[in-house]
């Protein structure tokens, strides 16, 4: 018995991997145990299924989706640390080189698809529907599903450190180095299982969304009367229906020549590793831009209310956007120019390229123009939009120059790759959610974030990103590659590397900073009694903070664009308040169950898949068929809130 | 039921209410909205299908020394195939038909039809796969055959679920009638149906008919 115990711990547990593992062991088993433990000493296990677990409101969900990001963002960075630490000088054994390979692979992975897509999915879900008058999303129940699938993807994903290896070929996996030959481990099953589940949850994200805009809006609120962040969901969601199925097929057929033997990108039997490649950025650029533009949305929201101006442009602003997620189908070879496909092909992805700078170009000087002659607050949520702008033409900058295909191939897969596609993700996507995050914290639990802590925050994000990815062009430029876990001292690298290490820190302190804002405010930040603390400009400010579950108690009917901001200007807010007799009853998703369960159900089968244990993964499989059959049998899943219960709920807020 | 009448126009959005000239499946606002998602759906499925095909085009001539598209399939097979599923298509479209003509019985017996030659087709599937595994054409022995399995197996598995959930739905509407809901139901399944036809038509053309003529 020992002996198969010790053959368990070895093959699932990794125990001889050493005290890194034994350590996130230890911690993970002592975090469960803790919240297991408090969860039963407060008696919140009913509490956290009915509240949370069976939600299908798109605020609480939001709410779910932003946790997730910032604990994988915690995730991400640490691993982005590790990776920093070992390079900080030449030489160093802090990591080996299996476990940098690893490192990378989970770094790159989490920040994109579990950091950064639930972090916009937040935002999506607790915006949009406030923004358009909405009282939901159009399928709400299908939202849950889309969150759980997202968070057991994540959790398989995780899972992965401490059960069987992490995946280790890159956060792109390309083949053949991710094929069964070379890569035999359960990681690279973990990768693809994990990206395949929390992937259908995104593209069922990016139906119900767009379904919402065009179906759900509040009458009178024209496609050109829309806030600019629900004009970027739009686009995020074309872009999302468009490019995810290339991101499914791609890893199918991986996950296919991996379990099943076949020969699509093997180098044997006529495979061609360079059709996933290409599947892979078909999906993989527009990826970065279903990132960056609700970023976009954000920032135009952002400084259009704390210049106290109409955002300037705003029907260049929605074609901009429009064009942006057009041109971002044609520009996914640019990422391997090297691939040798000659100069006809690359010349079109290149100019390509280079014309996606013309739209965006347009945004940053609407926003430059909108600050221009406006009066200007610098609250964190602004101040974090200002710090994009100087950081991002940066980062656009250097993209025009990795868009030259001849240059590219000197600067391909060096340090100034890394340095520029921080730039770019970094100053754009993640500030852009920091500044939505502050932006809306108050509407989503009713109270602002300390302003003190989080200029700290701010400073020591900012600063510690030019120290850290500054340094990093240059050594990209000096003949550094991304990927090595180590370096000889006298390729002279030593000196900027170590500055970049010390960046990263700096970041890390700012994170830390971000956290300890967010539990010291949840006691002492400012409570916000108005719903409106910014002097806002759209719908969801007419709102008190935080919104009660059904949104509106009478739909409104909008005239105008910013038509909050329009209704103080007039001394008209009281027409937002409802009448006692024009509340009707309310049509509203019961909760359920199902779509959490169906999340198991797909980690199930999901960890089958990755340990080739076909039972345990025809058994999910099956039990996902049979929560949709039992979904389509199911009638009686609505319910109406009578007028006399909205009506105790506004009168409680002071709004009747 | 006044109640719920009243409500409707004041529906988680603002839906507005129920338009009895439209066809029974569009009348309930909360019903075509299903309508639209499953469409925008259907363009997620359509790239989906659009991945494979391009796969299959890039591979198509990777034989490695194994079968080749002419070698392998089989004329009166894939035109039997073909037969079925298009006339499945149309008696799925009947069955839209008769569910807007209100005639329930006629609704479940199209339904029926619909399945059976699904499972016709499904079944003349299996059994030209089974061949040709027989003849030593597997899904292992060569990229074209890897890709040519997957795409026309892809197609296949959405038809097999497409005959479980058309199943369900003929049970709804044996039980509750012609509904505004059970409208919406059969006239989605019966886009999807459609749908998987037009995608064996450039199956058929794409795959069997250039196979076996180049």
């Amino acid at each position: 018995m020992p002996d198969a115990l010790r053959q368990f711990a070895d093959t699932y547990l990794m125990w001889q991997e050493g005290p890194m593992i034994w350590i996130s062991d230890v911690l993970i088993l002592l975090t469960s145990i803790g919240i297991v433990a408090t969860l039963t000493y407060f008696k919140k296990w009913k509490w956290l299924w009915r509240e949370w677990l069976t939600t299908v409101d798109h605020k609480k969900i939001g709410i779910m989706y932003l946790i997730a990001a910032l604990l994988m963002m915690f995730r991400g960075g640490a691993d982005g640390l590790l990776m920093r630490t070992q390079l900080a000088a030449p030489g160093m054994h802090f990591l080996d080189a299996e476990h940098y390979d690893q490192i990378f692979t989970t770094h790159g992975t989490i920040m994109i698809l579990f950091m950064a897509m639930p972090f916009i999915f937040a935002m999506f879900n607790i915006v949009v529907p406030l923004q358009i008058g909405a009282r939901d999303v159009a399928f709400p129940y299908l939202n849950a599903i889309s969150f759980w699938l997202f968070f057991f993807g994540a959790l398989l994903f995780n899972i992965s450190f401490v059960f069987g290896g992490s995946p280790d070929a890159g956060w792109f996996s390309y083949p053949p180095l991710s094929e069964l030959q070379f890569d035999p481990g359960p990681g690279e099953n973990f990768y693809l299982l994990a990206l395949q589940i929390s992937g259908i949850g995104s593209i069922a994200t990016g139906i119900n969304f767009l379904a919402t805009i065009l179906k759900m809006r509040a009458p009178g609120m024209t496609l050109m009367r829309m806030p600019l962040f629900t004009w970027s969901v739009v686009a995020a969601c074309i872009v999302i229906i468009f490019a995810f199925p290339a991101l499914t097929v791609a890893l199918a057929l991986l996950m296919l020549d991996r379990i099943v033997g076949t020969h699509f990108f093997t180098i044997l039997h006529g495979g061609n590793p360079m059709m996933y490649i290409n599947l892979f950025w078909v999906w993989g650029h527009p990826e970065v831009y279903i990132v960056v533009l609700p970023a976009f949305g954000i920032f135009s929201e952002v400084v259009a209310t704390f210049s106290r101006k109409r955002v300037f442009g705003y029907s260049s602003m929605v074609a901009s956007l429009i064009l942006i997620s057009v041109i971002s189908y044609f520009v996914w070879a640019h990422h391997f120019f090297t691939m040798g496909a000659g100069a006809d092909v690359n010349t079109f992805f290149a100019v390509a390229s280079m014309a996606v700078g013309i739209p965006t170009g347009v945004k940053v000087f609407n926003w430059l123009f909108t600050m221009y002659r406006g009066r200007i607050r610098l609250n964190l949520p602004m101040l974090w939009t200002i710090a994009f702008v100087p950081c991002f033409a940066l980062g656009g900058a250097t993209g025009i120059m990795l868009a030259a295909a001849p240059a590219d191939y000197q600067y391909h897969n060096s340090y100034f790759l890394i340095a520029h596609f921080h730039q770019v993700l970094i100053g754009g996507v993640v500030f852009g959610m920091l500044a939505g995050m502050y932006y809306w914290w108050p509407k989503m639990f009713g109270f602002k974030l300390d302003e003190r802590i989080g200029r700290w925050a701010f400073w020591f994000f900012n600063i510690g990103f030019y120290v850290c990815f500054m340094p990093q062009y240059a050594l990209g430029f000096m003949g550094m590659q991304r990927r090595m876990y180590t370096y000889p001292a006298d390729m002279g690298w030593g000196t900027l590397n170590f500055i970049s290490t010390v960046g990263a820190y700096l970041m890390g302190i700012g994170f830390v900073l971000i956290v300890a804002q967010v539990l010291y405010s949840i006691k002492y930040g400012e409570r916000d009694l108005t719903g409106d603390p910014w002097d806002g400009r759209t719908l969801e400010w007419s709102l008190p903070s935080p919104v009660p579950h059904y949104n509106f108690a009478v739909i409104p009917t909008v005239t105008d664009r910013d038509y909050w901001w329009k209704l103080k200007e007039e001394g008209r807010t009281d027409e937002l308040k409802p009448k006692p007799e024009d509340i009707q009853p309310i049509h509203m998703p019961k909760n359920s169950g199902r779509p959490f369960i169906m999340g198991v159900l797909f980690f199930v089968a999901g960890l089958g898949f990755v340990f080739n244990w076909y039972v345990l993964a025809v058994l999910g499989l099956l039990g996902v068929v049979v929560t949709l059959l039992a979904r389509s049998f199911e009638y009686d899943d609505e319910y109406y809130i009578q007028p006399e219960e909205v009506e105790h709920v506004e009168a409680a807020l002071g709004r009747l | 039921m006044a109640v719920a009448e009243k409500a409707l126009g004041h529906a988680h959005g603002h839906l507005s209410g129920a338009d009895l000239a439209k066809p029974l499946e569009y009348q309930d606002p909360h019903q075509s909205v299903r309508i639209l998602g499953f469409w925008l759906f259907l363009a997620t499925d359509m790239l989906l299908f659009g991945c494979l095909f391009a796969t299959y085009l890039v591979l198509h001539t990777h034989t490695d020394g194994g079968p080749t598209a002419k070698e392998l399939f089989d004329i009166p097979g894939f035109t039997a195939e073909t037969f079925i599923l298009l006339t499945s298509s149309f008696t799925g479209g009947l069955a839209t038909l008769a569910m807007r003509n209100r005639n329930k019985k006629q609704v479940l017996a199209w339904l029926a039809v619909t399945i059976l030659l699904g499972l016709s087709f499904v079944g003349l599937e299996a059994q030209e796969f089974y061949k040709d595994v027989l003849e030593g054409a597997t899904m292992q022995r060569s990229a074209f055959l890897s890709a040519f399995f997957t795409l026309v197996g892809t197609h296949g598995s959405h038809v097999s679920l497409g005959i479980v959930w058309m199943f369900s739905i003929l049970l709804q509407v044996a039980k509750r009638g012609l509904t505004q809901v059970t409208a919406r139901k059969i006239f989605i399944v019966n886009l999807y149906w459609h749908f998987l036809d037009v995608v064996w038509v450039f199956i058929f053309t794409v795959v069997y008919l250039f196979g076996v003529v180049l």
